[in-house]
């Protein structure tokens, strides 16, 4: 995974609006969050392969980043990006990694199921 | 004959904290053993620092890893079971029972090891020991293999007792290392190993013990 440039996911989101894809969207602040430290709220939440289009699709922000993708009902929101996939050109692989390298959110975009 | 073994375990890296370094002994005692990973761990939030695996590839990943760990234990018999991370408890229970009586069936173990359900933490860890031994607890008594379970919850004492094996695993401890440390992607997590190079004799303090309790069918 590299750091986020911006000009490229927004090409790769150019390239995939307006037609039906698979998305994985995922938050969660680890199994073990309240395990460590009962003060934290332990929640998690994803949805793999489900199906989406989107007419319009951006990102924004300086880093940690934003991603919006406006479907015919409704909206995808996701932030706190941090990283993509170079290698991979036909799917968006998005992710934000914390401080000490551990995944709190992914958006992922792909013609084939992931 | 060899000792028969069988460890039924949710994620790739389970067995290394818990248990790489009883399992190990045993290996030096001559058992076979089959570790059976129900998951390949696909949700875990490490992906090493920098991240070098991403979603996509973590299952990949981790399945070489484990590969490795198992390696470094002296682990015969690896199964994956092809479940998914973080579902466990969601899985059809019939469907999930019947993998693991289909694994007692063909490996007939004298000893099983795997998570105490309601004790440990991960609803994966609590899922996979709650099928363990409804699915054993379903056999005749005498037919019943041991089953040693691994508990870590806050206050788990409280509620179960204190373990009734020990294992002293100083000797194993270099299989030990080697099998948390197998798990590249995972391991650097500050809360699990710390910030600082750790001495022997921290070492042998932290890792040198495994604790176990014997599951007590009602």
């Amino acid at each position: 995974m590299q750091l986020i440039d911006p000009s490229i996911v927004q090409t790769r989101l150019d390239r995939l609006r307006d037609q039906e894809l698979y998305i994985h969207l995922e938050m969660t602040s680890g199994a073990y969050a309240a395990h460590y430290d009962s003060s934290k709220h332990p929640a998690a939440t994803f949805i793999t392969n489900a199906s989406v289009k989107y007419s319009q699709g951006s990102i924004s922000g300086e880093g940690p980043y934003r991603v919006g993708l406006k479907t015919a009902q409704g909206w995808v929101y996701s932030e706190g990006l941090t990283h993509y996939e170079e290698s991979e050109q036909e799917r968006l692989i998005l992710a934000g990694h914390d401080s000490q390298g551990k995944l709190v959110v992914a958006l992922q975009l792909g013609r084939e199921p992931f | 004959m060899n000792r028969r073994i069988l460890v039924i375990l949710p994620h790739p890296d389970d067995e290394a904290f818990g248990l790489s370094g009883a399992l190990a002994k045993h290996v030096d005692e001559g058992a076979q053993i089959t570790y059976a990973c129900l998951t390949l761990g696909e949700m875990g939030r490490n992906m090493g620092i920098p991240p070098f695996a991403n979603r996509v590839t973590l299952p990949a990943v981790r399945k070489k890893e484990l590969e490795k760990s198992c390696e470094a234990i002296g682990i015969q018999d690896l199964r994956l079971l092809g479940f998914h991370d973080k579902t466990i408890e969601f899985e059809d229970q019939e469907q999930l029972d019947g993998k693991i009586q289909a694994l007692l069936d063909e490996l007939q173990p004298e000893l099983v090891y795997t998570f105490y359900p309601g004790y440990s933490v991960h609803p994966d860890h609590d899922a996979t020991g709650a099928a363990v031994v409804r699915t054993i607890g379903r056999l005749p008594e005498a037919r019943r293999p041991a089953v040693r379970c691994i508990a870590f919850a806050n206050n788990h004492e409280q509620a179960i007792g204190k373990p009734d094996i020990v294992v002293d695993i100083t000797r194993f401890l270099e299989s030990k290392l080697a099998s948390i440390q197998a798990h590249r992607s995972q391991f650097q997590a500050a809360e699990l190993l710390g910030k600082n190079q750790l001495s022997d004799e921290e070492i042998r303090q932290r890792f040198g013990t495994e604790r176990f309790w014997t599951y007590r069918f009602a």
